[in-house]
């Protein structure tokens, strides 16, 4: 395939890649690919086995699989190209892929590329967490493959490690699939969520133990158990035949670390301007591998709008001025984007602060002058918006800071 | 007298064991291999730096220094038939202080007298010329160029491949219980079978003394298990180093190395822990912050990378530091015990070396089969590249559903998922399983001694 062939190549078949990928095409772009790795494009939804997905999209409560396959069929009946079983491997400057497919090696070229890999869970290992290493310890979304893809269930008893949402997600599934989880432990001081999670643990007798710490994941050849410290200081088991480490997300960028994209220390995902574009020009970045964690209706609405950036960029419309760097201010984790361009329209940026934030979000010049504000209560692991209207003048530095109430 | 199963039975199938079992069969011996775990490689083997030592830091004279140097030129020589990969990395023994400055010369001296020739003191701008990531208050290094990096596990696979290709038999699952001397010939109680045999050669690792004195009544060592545990980073860390890294080393241990691996990642470790407990390779908290931070203090660019595997190993030592080699041929009772820390290299040397001592005869087969092993290293190609494979199963360490299959169809199929990893890759990178954890154990259903989903689950 020629480099003038194609105009955008999509690194990742999940929601927000074949969302921009539908609106690529809608906005009349000619030749749009979307490469993904998997026998089928969808992401991580595709082994989601509950409800809901697709209230945004399509207006209706589907299951993760359904969606995924709507997202698909939308895509395809739009004119995207989707090639599965087809892994990128390296992105080169100047919008050129290393490709994995079944005929091996392979180079593909592109006049724009949009990175959209997604995310995934904290492993055990990347945690450091100590103790044995037993057959029956994995994430939520291998948990979920198991149940919905492999039809099987991998332990009859599980601990699920951490209170996010998708640690409720662990429990829906195991629910559902006769497996009874025997507790729910969280390192931290309270659910990593609203305070009415802990209201699920009553509702499906999952007890939730906060404020432990592991000690060890015990097992010779499978899981046996686990050994907490409490909060207290006080030991204790739980006898378990399985560990469910969820969430504590991590965006998948290996491959855009590999290529060199600038990282954010943040997020650890790509760095990107407020047109979504990274530190190469020719490559744009979408979705969960941008800011862990969001739902896929903010990643499939992040894809569409992200197309409009592309389409205009294909069209010529170049950046009118560098970018300019955020510095956070303390107790805040992320903000995306990190980079903000004078002239480039209204941008919101997504933040996360360290715990529960409660307060006002401010993004100022270094004088400390005002651009933008907002108050914001959010239980630990929300987001936080900061609406950024279009700014024509732009100062060398700006700030973003939570002012915390109380 | 009752013609015994077998003339040599092997108790473990480590490194050592499946290596023993390799030179006696390639000598004619009719061999039975006898593990406790449900695959080869179960024990102290399965954890290791992965470095194929040329002995330049070896006590002078020593039987672990003879074997390793065996070894070393045999591995040389056997590997491109067997497809087994080689990182010619070289070594540095890094000084960073004055004091460690000072003590180069003498290593330098031991290194040469060891007979490895080519080491060489280098400055601090040969070093960072070498290593343009290393940290800047390098001092100087004693350089080794043939310290070299190895795959592990494919090649003690392959060892134990060519003896089950010559007939050896293995038994799984199967700790050795209970064993009596009668007429000469050893009657050996391994999980519900019975396996006669003439000689028996001990390769138990952790377990050697024990074994030793179920069958001699005493034994004349004890075994004193140290722990070492591993980082390993992520694949974008391969880049960051190019040579082995290695401390100026005390007495009791080689240090924590900071190496790259043939799998294309940097590791970090071991650490050295003395424990009385021989069945508990755990992974603990500070002891991984400390590698991490470590690891970073050598090479400033890994702050920060993304850590994609942890793993620990028992080493088997011993009260002395030589290993525990030797034989009682009136008893058919052969020890390669206390294979410490360099039993990855010297292997195929220690093996070597209890075949002389066997008092047993045997006649030599003409052209043995020599089994090709499939390519794991990152710097050769492999079967994603290939054409024609039906897609790949493991995203993170790029594994195909066709090397799987044929894991799982090779003459010594794996045991369990830790088996199946350490011949495939599969599910060792950065998800961890986050994503083929599920389809490989589909993959696996019905193929594993030790299945991934129990079996009333599936
Ligand atoms: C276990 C789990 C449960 C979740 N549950 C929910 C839920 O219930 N509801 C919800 O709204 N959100 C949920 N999420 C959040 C989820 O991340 C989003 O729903 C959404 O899938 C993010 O979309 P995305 O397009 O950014 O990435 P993904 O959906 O992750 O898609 C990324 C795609 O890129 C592909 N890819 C990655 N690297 C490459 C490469 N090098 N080459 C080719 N292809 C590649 C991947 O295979 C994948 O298909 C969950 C996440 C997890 C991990
Ligand atoms: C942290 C660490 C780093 C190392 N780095 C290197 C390196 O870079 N280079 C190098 O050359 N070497 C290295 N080594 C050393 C090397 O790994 C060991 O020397 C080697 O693995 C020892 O092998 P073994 O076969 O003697 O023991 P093991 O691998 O422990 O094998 C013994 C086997 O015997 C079995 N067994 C025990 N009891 C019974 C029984 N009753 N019945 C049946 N079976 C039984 C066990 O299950 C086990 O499989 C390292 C070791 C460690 C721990």
């Amino acid at each position: 395939m020629s480099a003038m062939d194609l105009d955008v190549a999509v690194i990742g078949g999940g929601p927000s890649g074949l969302a921009a990928a539908t609106e690529l095409r809608r906005l009349g772009v000619g030749r749009v690919v979307v490469l993904e790795r998997f026998g089928v494009a969808g992401g991580i939804p595709r082994h989601c086995g509950h409800p809901p997905f697709g209230m945004r999209e399509f207006r209706r409560v589907l299951t993760g699989p359904a969606y995924a396959r709507r997202l698909v069929g939308t895509a395809l009946a739009a004119g995207v190209e989707i090639r599965t079983r087809c892994t990128v491997t390296a992105i080169r400057p100047g919008g050129v892929l290393e490709l994995a497919t079944t005929d091996g090696a392979e180079t593909l070229a592109a006049k724009r590329i949009l990175l959209a890999t997604g995310n995934r869970e904290t492993t055990r290992a990347a945690a450091l967490v100590p103790g044995l290493r037993p057959v029956g310890v994995m994430n939520t979304a291998a948990l979920q493959s198991f149940l919905y893809e492999e039809g099987r269930s991998p332990f009859s008893r599980p601990v699920i490690v951490g209170s996010e949402m998708v640690a409720y997600s662990a429990v829906l599934s195991c629910r559902r699939h006769g497996i009874r989880p025997a507790a729910m432990v969280e390192s931290r001081g309270r659910v990593q969520g609203p305070r009415f999670y802990a209201l699920a643990n009553r509702m499906f007798g999952v007890p939730l133990v906060t404020g432990a710490e592991i000690v060890a994941i015990e097992g010779k050849t499978r899981v046996t158990g686990l050994r907490l410290r409490e909060a207290s200081g006080a030991e204790r088991r739980i006898d378990c035949d399985g560990v469910i480490f969820s969430g504590r997300f991590t965006p998948e960028a290996a491959l855009a670390r590999a290529s060199g994209l600038a990282l954010d220390a943040g997020t650890l995902g790509p760095e990107i301007d407020g047109a979504f574009r990274s530190s190469d020009p020719c490559v744009f970045v979408a979705g969960n591998v941008l800011h862990p964690v969001e739902t896929a209706g903010y990643c499939w609405a992040e894809g569409r709008r992200i197309a409009g950036r592309i389409a205009a960029d294909l069209a010529g419309e170049a950046p009118a001025a560098a970018p300019v760097p955020l510095t956070l201010g303390p107790g805040l984790r992320y903000a995306v984007p990190q980079r903000l361009v004078a002239g480039e329209g209204p941008v919101t940026l997504n933040l996360r602060a360290e715990g529960a934030a409660k307060g006002r979000l401010v993004l100022a010049e270094p004088s400390g002058r005002e651009l933008a504000a907002a108050s914001v209560s959010a239980a630990p692991e929300a987001s936080l918006r900061l609406d950024v209207p279009a700014l024509d003048v732009l100062p060398g530095q700006l700030v973003v800071r939570l002012d915390r109430e109380g | 007298m009752a013609e015994a199963d077998v003339d040599v039975a092997i108790i473990g199938a480590g490194v050592v064991g499946c290596a023993m079992a390799r030179r006696f069969a390639l000598e004619g011996a009719k061999v039975a291999v006898i593990e406790a775990g449900t695959d080869i490689l179960s024990g102290a083997s399965k954890a290791n730096s992965a470095i194929l030592h040329t002995g330049f830091d070896a006590p002078p004279g020593s039987l672990e220094l003879g074997c390793m140097q065996a070894a070393y030129d045999e591995y040389m020589q056997i590997r491109a038939a067997m497809n087994l990969p080689v990182l010619e990395t070289g070594a540095m023994v890094a000084a960073w202080t004055d004091e460690e400055e000072a003590r180069l010369p003498d290593l330098l001296a031991q290194a040469h007298g060891n007979g490895v020739a080519d080491a060489e003191i280098i400055g601090r701008e040969a070093v960072l010329a070498r290593e343009p990531q290393i940290a800047p208050g390098i001092r100087a290094a004693l350089l080794v160029p043939r310290e070299y990096l190895i795959d592990p596990w494919s090649a003690p696979l392959a060892y134990a491949t060519q003896a089950k290709m010559l007939g050896a038999r293995f038994l799984f699952g199967a700790p050795v219980t209970s064993a009596e001397r009668a007429g000469g010939t050893w009657r050996l109680e391994a999980g519900g079978e019975t396996v006669t045999a003439r000689s028996v050669v001990n390769c138990a690792g952790n377990q050697g003394d024990r074994i030793e004195a179920l069958l001699l009544g005493a034994s004349r060592f004890e075994i004193r298990p140290r722990k070492g545990q591993f980082v390993v980073f992520d694949k974008a860390s391969g880049a960051l180093l190019r040579t082995i890294l290695l401390p100026v080393p005390n007495d009791r241990t080689k240090g924590v190395v900071l190496t790259r691996t043939v799998f294309g990642n940097l590791l970090v470790g071991p650490t050295a822990e003395e424990q009385e407990d021989r069945d508990r390779p755990d992974v603990t908290r500070p002891e991984l912050e400390a590698l991490v931070a470590k690891a970073a203090e050598l090479v400033p660019a890994l702050a920060g990378m993304p850590v994609a595997a942890v793993y620990a190993g028992l080493r088997p030592a011993t009260e002395q530091k030589d290993y525990r080699v030797h034989a009682v041929p009136e008893m058919g009772y052969y020890c390669a015990g206390g294979i410490r820390s360099t039993g990855l290299t010297a292997a195929l040397g220690i093996a070597r070396h209890v075949f002389a001592l066997w008092d047993g005869a045997a006649v030599p087969p003409a052209d043995p089969p020599v089994p090709v092993m499939p390519n794991l290293a990152e710097h050769l190609p492999r079967d994603w590249q290939a054409p024609g494979h039906d897609g790949i199963v493991c995203h993170c360490e790029m594994v195909t559903g066709r090397e799987i299959r044929a894991a799982l169809d090779s003459p010594l199929p794996p045991g369990d998922f830790g088996g199946l990893r350490r011949r495939t890759r599969c599910a060792m990178g950065r998800c961890q399983g986050f994503n083929c954890l599920a389809r490989i154990a589909t993959l696996s259903e019905g193929r594993l001694r030790a299945p991934i989903v129990p079996e009333d689950k599936a």
